[in-house]
């Protein structure tokens, strides 16, 4: 599989490492134990369309979201997180 | 020299080099053949027909094909360390002095044992393992497996280390191509032209694929020629490059493609500084398969006889290597292109004994052929073969009407029609498609990139393959975005092609379907009949297709064979799933390089090679040699040593190269409020030149790692992690920051590999440190308090950090020099520490140190452990939020009864404690029910002279003073213990702060 990062370019499976589904949303602080509970531990098994989360450790240490179908492992698009890539600049 | 006379042997032909004769062995005997010759082209040659044993009956074998579909003629290649089983003799090159032997024999080949199997036929049936030695349940690991195994099998394997290298390698191009016959040839000169970085990947060491052996006119030209005149135009293309001897062997995801290429098996030994063989991954923006077609046999009685071969084969072996498989042909076909094998064999001389045609009619033309040749035509099927380990006698045939004849022939051809190469289109699960004009499967799409042209996509004739390979190549080279001239296409004629389907033979006797794994037509039946209805199920029951040959030549036999007593037709009946490799791929050259101390990268500390000029023990941590002990002369042991580097630590100054632990350098205006989420305690209120150690749960609340941080500046901080974390904690902060926590404006960067870091521990570390430090540094307890962290200037002007941390429990300093002079920095502790007797110690006296004190490490943090397990629980704030803060308040995480780290000592002072026992209650027996626990870290406490220990226990630390046993089943032990403080050493904390 190759995955084509948005700071490097097209790279070879064995750069990245997987984590998993990137829909869960972390709850709010103030959440309470059953939100959490969500959201450590249900996750969808998907078959077909998925976007996951993928670290490009032996690249540029970017979190990208990547769109993949579980089914024909087809990568539809490649986007970084959002604190994914160059310093915040005046934030 | 007795060598053979190569008695089969044409006078003329073949591309094979008679200038160079090449001496071999099989079995013992010494034969000779030409450079050119495969193994097999040499057995025939010297009229060798016998090669194997079969794998279940011990059958008598001979060669079958001429490719790497190749079920019988395996052989063990080379001897020795280098001895390969199961090689393909058809595609094994002859070399001087090639040494081989036939498997699956005792004594001999010519006489064996074991064919007494033929005589049990009856009993060796499909599901014969499953249905025969099911009872008694325990005879199978003593005494079945081990019988059957030596009768029945293949090769054997070297048995010791292979001594040869095997390489990996990565390549890229727009078009990789599999095969070079007219398809691939084409398709490579069409992309070629087009300015396409082109790949063109051929298994056979001689370019041309069929067209050696069947010929044929191009352009005009023979096709040997115009192969030629095509090879020297992709050879002068800068981007084309021709990999003979390489197989593309699969397709992965993203056009990724694997190859392997048998770089030196043609000698016997690979040449110094070369590899055996390299294993390529190709990425490719497109694929074109060419990978031909594969003839398939008719299943009927003695088809397995020795002089059996496939019509194409006999082809091959009589127009390319100029060896007769026979002299006396009979021709069995249900097809036109069999044909072309009597008219090969009248041009080269040989006689036709001959043809039986299963079809209602042969062609005008081929009558002719036939009357010209003087062997009559008969319409029929082949019925019985009489013969045996000497080859083909007599053929029986059944003529269409009822009558039979019988013809005398020394070799029978046989020709059941072609079967595509569907292999590489099909790996992504696809299912190939019925075609019923050719009676073959054919590809139905395949994997994004890929195509499949010529024969390999049904295409039998030649016009046909050279226009489908230079369509696909001009097509694969556009899609890559290549727009040159492609120039004109290659032309030829188109054979015709009509068959009549024939799968099997009704007879008597074993007809095989599976030549290799035995299976015959009868076991494909009673398998149906058995209720095996599905193909997957065919194939597991009977072992159909399950050999090293993944049945090339028997699947599709198989699987018609099942439709018929079935009742459905082919393609309902349908084809298992396919999957790479498609040819057999060393398991060595899967590993490459990464073998014996390469299997992994070694990870060396920047004081290593000082250390190892000390003699010091190395131990492996992950990737990482680290110092264990530094034994002295005339330490009996290991202990010895290591009490000796603590004492030494513990009364004078000892240091330890710690660089293996994490690094990273947090930095930014957010930097404290980061670690504030990360860390279940506060860095926000860290003041500027402390350190703080910190603890880092998982999101679901349990410990993650832990470390020490100190804050340089107030938007930089210096975190550490433990030496096994590193990689994954760096991962998880990167986690956090970019995707948790976008909005919070800091940066990690990795600094593990930039510093070297040391240890320096001990009463008289301050001062000799203080020969280290710049004078105008103070490191008095008030200039430089515990848990102080500052950057400090050298003697000579070097920047440090110095860190005030201490895991040993005395008085101790960590201090971080740029990684380049950490090796210098080892031998300055030694000089300048000489007056103070310091002594350099290694992960055990650290580990002893550690559990004196009570700290908790790896085998506390195992990933069960809460922070209140490990007595840590105050650190969790309750004034910030932090990564695992609410699930680490579920009731199970916080329950009174959970097992907690306590000291553990053992009541009798002589005992030596171990890692692993269970802690049982006094007077309770040892069990599931009554296990509270278990010892985590053990050590010889010099302090206490005793062996002392961590423990999870029960409310461990509401028993303290509790008498419990340690019960160890493994090493059948069982003792008193004493639950304890863990902090056995200095509890007050007096040392570190003194």
């Amino acid at each position: 599989m190759r995955i084509i990062c948005p700071f490097c370019g097209e790279r070879e499976l064995g750069e990245f490492t997987y984590l998993g589904d990137a829909k869960p949303q972390r709850p709010a602080a103030d959440a309470g134990e059953d939100a959490v509970y969500d959201y450590v531990y249900l996750r969808d098994n998907i078959a077909g369309v998925m976007s996951e989360h993928w670290y490009h450790g032996g690249g540029c240490r970017a979190w990208l979201k990547v769109t993949r179908n579980t089914l024909t492992h087809e990568i539809s698009a490649v986007e970084p997180t959002a604190g994914a890539g160059a310093a915040k600049v005046g934030a | 020299m007795v060598a053979g006379a190569q008695t089969h042997r044409l006078a003329n032909g073949g591309v094979i080099d008679r200038s160079t004769s090449l001496s071999f062995r099989f079995d013992g005997k010494t034969l000779l053949g030409f450079q050119g010759d495969t193994l097999a082209s040499a057995l025939v040659a010297n009229g060798v027909k016998l090669v194997g044993r079969s794998f279940k009956y011990h059958r008598p074998r001979g060669v079958l094909t001429a490719g790497s579909e190749e079920p019988n003629a395996l052989v063990e290649l080379r001897s020795g360390a280098r001895r390969e089983p199961n090689t393909k003799a058809t595609t094994a090159e002859l070399y001087e002095g090639l040494e081989a032997a036939s498997q699956n024999r005792w004594p001999s080949l010519n006489f064996d044992v074991m064919s007494v199997n033929q005589l049990f036929a009856p009993i060796f049936v499909a599901g014969f393992y499953y249905k025969t030695f099911m009872w008694p349940a325990k005879f199978w690991e003593a005494i079945y497996e081990p019988a059957i195994r030596r009768a029945a099998g293949l090769g054997r394997a070297a048995g010791v280390s292979d001594p040869d290298h095997y390489d990996k390698a990565w390549a890229h191009c727009d078009v990789v191509i599999a095969g070079s016959g007219p398809a691939g040839l084409a398709a490579a000169l069409a992309a070629g032209r087009s300015g396409a970085r082109v790949i063109l990947c051929e298994e056979d060491f001689v370019l041309g694929g069929r067209l050696l052996a069947d010929g044929g006119a191009i352009d005009g030209l023979p096709a040997a020629e115009w192969v030629a005149r095509a090879v020297a135009e992709l050879t002068a293309l800068p981007d084309v490059r021709i990999m003979t001897r390489t197989t593309l062997f699969g397709v992965y995801d993203g056009g990724t493609y694997g190859a392997i290429e048998r770089v030196n098996d043609h000698v016997p030994v690979p040449p110094e500084h070369q590899v055996r063989q390299r294993l390529w991954r190709i990425v490719a923006k497109r694929c074109v398969v060419a990978a031909g077609a594969i003839e398939r046999p008719i299943v009927f009685a003695g088809n397995d006889t020795p002089g059996v071969m496939m019509a194409s084969a006999m082809r091959c072996y009589i127009n390319r290597y100029a060896a007769a498989p026979a002299r006396r042909i009979a021709l069995f076909t249900n097809n036109e292109d069999g044909w072309r094998t009597a008219e090969t064999a009248i041009a080269a001389g040989l006689q036709v004994a001959a043809v039986i045609d299963a079809r209602p009619d042969v062609s005008p033309a081929h009558r002719s052929l036939a009357s010209k040749g003087g062997f009559p035509v008969l319409h029929g099927s082949v019925s019985a073969v009489d013969g045996g380990k000497t080859g083909v006698r007599k053929i029986s045939v059944a003529l269409t009407g009822g009558a039979r004849a019988e013809v005398e022939a020394d070799g029978l051809a046989v020709s059941g029609g072609w079967n595509p190469a569907v292999g590489l289109t099909s790996y992504h699960r696809g299912r190939p498609k019925w075609r019923d004009d050719i009676a073959a499967f054919v590809p139905d799409g395949a994997p994004p990139g890929m195509v499949a042209a010529g024969a390999a996509n049904g295409a039998f004739g030649l016009g046909a393959c050279l226009r489908e390979g230079f369509e696909a190549g001009a097509a694969a080279a556009r899609d890559a975005g290549r727009g040159g001239n492609i120039g004109s296409m290659p032309v030829a004629d188109d054979e015709a092609f009509s068959l009549t389907p024939l799968w099997h033979v009704a007879g008597k006797g074993k007809a095989f379907v599976d030549q290799q794994h035995d299976v015959t037509a009868s076991d494909v039946e009673l398998a149906q009949r058995e209720g095996f209805q599905s193909v997957e199920h065919l194939k597991r029951y009977t072992t159909l297709g399950m050999a090293t040959d993944q049945g090339k030549t028997s699947n599709v036999a198989g699987l018609a064979i099942m439709a018929a007593v079935s009742g459905k037709s082919i393609p309902e009946t349908g084809t298992t799933i396919y999957r790479p490799p498609y040819v057999p791929v060393a398991i060595g050259a899967f590993a490459g390089h990464h073998r014996d101390e390469n299997f992994h990268a070694t990870r060396l500390t920047p004081s290593h090679h000082w250390a190892a000029e000390q003699g010091a023990v190395f131990v492996d941590t992950g990737l990482w040699k680290r110092a264990q002990w530094y034994p002295h002369a005339g330490e009996k042991d290991w202990l010895e040593s290591v009490t000796r580097e603590v004492k030494a630590v513990r009364s004078g100054v000892g240091f330890c190269d710690v660089s293996t632990l994490g690094k990273i350098d947090v930095h930014g205006p957010d930097a404290g409020a980061f670690l504030d989420r990360v860390y279940i305690n506060a860095f926000s209120s860290l003041a500027v030149g402390k350190a703080r150690y910190g603890l880092m749960l998982r999101e679901d609340g349990i410990v993650y790692d832990d470390g020490t941080t100190s804050r340089l500046a107030e938007d930089h901080y210096f975190l550490t992690t433990t030496t096994a974390k590193a990689g994954l904690v760096m991962q998880h902060l990167e986690f956090c920051r970019q995707v948790l926590f976008p909005e919070l404006d800091v940066q990690l960067t990795s600094v593990s590999d930039q510093w070297a870091q040391f240890s320096i521990a001990g009463p008289s570390a301050r001062k000799l440190l203080q020969q280290i430090v710049d004078e105008s540094e103070d490191l008095s307890n008030e200039g430089f308090p515990f848990m102080g962290a500052r950057e400090v200037k050298l003697r000579g002007g070097l920047k440090a950090r110095l860190f005030r941390i201490s895991f040993s429990g005395e008085m101790a300093f960590e201090i971080s020099v740029p990684a380049r002079y950490g090796e210098a920095m080892a031998r300055n502790l030694m000089i300048a520490g000489k007056p103070f007797g310091v002594t350099p110690y290694g992960t055990e006296a650290l580990g002893v140190m550690r559990i004196e004190k009570g700290h908790v490490a790896g085998p506390e943090l195992n990933g069960t452990t809460t922070a209140g397990d490990l007595g840590l629980g105050k650190m969790m704030s309750t004034k910030k939020h932090f990564i695992g803060r609410v699930m680490a308040g579920r009731e199970a995480l916080t329950a009174p009864n959970r097992q907690v780290v306590v000291g553990i000592k053992p009541t009798d002072k002589a005992r030596r404690l171990r890692s692993g026992a269970h802690i049982i209650p006094k007077g309770e027996t040892p069990g599931p029910d009554n296990d509270q626990g278990y010892v985590t870290s053990v050590c010889f406490s010099p302090v206490l002279d005793q062996w002392i220990g961590l423990g999870l226990v029960e409310r461990g630390r509401e028993r303290i003073g509790e008498i419990v046993r340690a019960h160890d089943p493994l090493r059948s032990e069982d003792y008193d213990v004493e639950l304890c403080n863990s902090v056995f050493y200095d509890p007050d904390g007096g040392r570190q702060r003194g």
